[in-house]
């Protein structure tokens, strides 16, 4: 490897879809990684160090490499940390990420946000546009986060157009290895349903998710885009699928999942994210595929083919 | 084989064919964007086929005019306390013998939240009235129906039957949008089949409804008419909202005049 290459800092180096992503980039670029959670075993071409992002220490990363590019990929998802943690990590550490760009003139940023934003709302649209109202912040606190972190790239994205900011919506990205909330579901034996209720979901494999990324990295062609293959299956039929059985949890009066949560003293589904589970918050991915000439390989039968296997 | 004959029987292989032959976008597992699922429109169909031919003995005048493909928005005036109405138009344009579609529906947002019900009906193509949601369904060649009295025309009570109420100008503003026709249905038979003779208020704002009827136990099987006016078609700019509701109003007026022939229809045949 040699010192002309571009440098690039990927944040978020200890998830499975970081992992997915530096394994596609390493030969192209010189990769620094990060991630505030823990330190990332990395092979040794690869600087890698555990960094919270409101440190000196994360400034002196930017100096000592002079970054051409951010992959930032350390969004804390809503099932981890506490919600102030999360604030703390999404928001003010990323407008920390972007200052710290514009300081040592990063020329392009990329920024992994999540469909969740949207909100899941019963009159939600079939295909929501990256144009869509972020209702996320309305419907539950713990969702504010996510849409500040929006918010703020957004802002930097019109107002500082040299760092050119691509921010990347997925849908559910699931797969070997994904811990998010949704794949903690598919793979559970038996897995809680909110009677009489089956939204449409969009689920995007592990490693179309990376290579999204990587295409729209290497395009850079700024601005905000979802992502998400133009099937869609309801929650219940992919449990199905996935070779789960059901749980059912009475979903009337609207409180009763949370008391029987508490009664039972198990996490059913995750309170702040009940709303997902009762109505769809389906994404159009059609900007994205257009723009990046993108078709995601793995198909619904696929992912969940993963799951159900895991249960054999 | 008894159990294929059941089948055939519930649902005959003609009708099925014109279900599977819908140009739907539908995914890898038989679903569309909306919930919509073929297997679901199959137990639909055959459901309503009773109620359509042997319950309401449904009679439909004017299916000549509905355009064999592509968009097309289709208005009717709304009545009985239970969407029926919907339900046999909506197998009226599937059984069609001259150009069958299977339609969407723009059903009433309340629905979409209740447990159960909300999923039933996205699964058989009822979608909620939110204009985005019509829009991108035209788009995509369907043909959807609208009811725009929305709960005013099914909750107005059997006293004031056959009165269109206020229409809302949204169906207008899309058609136009779309660039879409519009085919005017009068429907007679559903005031009478589902009576309403009361709104018991207080268990209406118990459950969040926007009225709960005071009616007969069982539908009622009158014989139903559907009578399908012409193609209506209507151009921009609209420059005012009084713009708006007079091309509204046109096919208000249309509509009037479709039930009184349908009542014609009906009390000759």
């Amino acid at each position: 490897m040699t010192n002309t290459l571009p440098c690039l800092l990927i944040t978020g180096a200890a998830g499975a879809l970081a992992q997915q992503v530096i394994a596609r980039l390493r030969d192209k670029y010189r990769l620094v990684v990060c991630d505030s959670r823990r330190e990332v075993s990395m092979p040794e071409d690869i600087p890698s160090y555990r960094v919270d992002f409101n440190k000196r220490k994360f400034e002196d990363l930017f100096k000592e490499y002079h970054f051409d590019g951010i992959i930032h990929l350390g969004r804390i998802g809503s099932n981890e940390y506490s919600r102030e943690g999360r604030y703390n990590a999404n928001v003010i550490g990323s407008q920390r990420l972007l200052d710290l760009a514009r300081k040592y003139n990063v020329k392009q940023t990329l920024i992994l946000s999540t469909y969740f934003v949207y909100g899941a709302h019963p009159l939600n649209p079939a295909y929501l546009t990256e144009s869509a109202p972020l209702k996320a912040a309305g419907i539950t606190m713990d969702l504010v986060d996510s849409v500040e972190l929006e918010n703020l790239s957004t802002i930097y994205l019109w107002k500082y157009p040299e760092l050119n900011i691509t921010i990347l919506r997925p849908c559910n990205i699931v797969g070997p290895g994904v811990n998010n909330t949704l794949s903690q579901l598919l793979m559970q034996e038996r897995t809680p349903v909110l009677m009489g209720y089956s939204p449409m979901m969009q689920f995007i494999h592990l490693e179309d998710m990376a290579s999204a990324i990587v295409i729209a990295f290497e395009k850079n062609h700024a601005g905000i885009y979802n992502i998400a293959p133009d099937d869609c299956v309801p929650y219940q039929v992919a449990l199905s699928l996935c070779g789960c059985k059901k749980l059912p949890i009475p979903s009337v009066p609207e409180n009763m999942p949370l008391l029987l949560a508490k009664l039972t003293g198990r996490e059913l589904l995750p309170p702040h994210l009940l709303d997902y589970f009762k109505h769809s918050a389906t994404i159009d991915g059609s900007l994205f595929s257009q723009t990046f000439d993108f078709k995601p390989r793995y198909s619904l039968k696929d992912i969940f083919s993963h799951y159900k296997h895991l249960k054999n | 084989m008894r159990f294929k004959k059941l089948e055939n029987w519930l649902l005959p292989p003609d009708l099925k064919a014109k279900i599977d032959n819908a140009p739907k976008p539908l995914g890898s597992l038989d679903y569309d964007r909306w919930g919509y699922h073929r297997a679901s429109a199959y137990k639909a169909a055959a459901g309503v086929r009773f109620l359509y031919d042997h319950y309401f003995k449904v009679q439909a005048f004017g299916r000549e005019n509905i355009p064999t493909q592509g968009r097309v928005l289709i208005i009717a005036n709304h009545s009985g306390y239970l969407p029926m109405d919907g339900a046999l138009l909506a197998y009226s344009l599937l059984s069609n013998p001259y150009a069958p579609r299977v339609p969407r529906a723009m059903i009433e947002r309340l629905f979409t939240n209740i447990p159960y019900v909300g999923t039933f009906f996205s699964q058989i193509g009822a979608v909620t009235g939110q204009t985005q949601n019509c829009i991108d369904m035209l788009k995509q060649e369907e043909a959807v129906i609208v009811f725009p009295e929305g709960v005013r025309g099914t909750g107005k009570g059997f006293i004031r039957r056959y009165q269109l109420q206020r229409f809302g100008n949204g169906f207008m503003d899309i058609a136009i949008d779309t660039n879409t026709p519009i085919i005017p249905v009068g429907i007679v038979g559903c005031e009478e089949a589902l009576p309403m003779f009361g709104n018991a208020e207080g268990l209406a704002q118990k459950f969040g409804l926007p009225y709960f009827p005071i009616t007969v136990p069982f539908p009622i099987p009158t014989r139903v008419t559907l009578n399908f006016g012409e193609p209506l078609y209507f151009s921009g700019p609209i420059h005012s909202e009084d713009d708006l509701e007079a091309k509204v109003n046109v096919v208000k007026a249309k509509i009037r005049q479709l039930i009184a022939d349908a009542q014609h229809k009906h009390g000759v045949k």
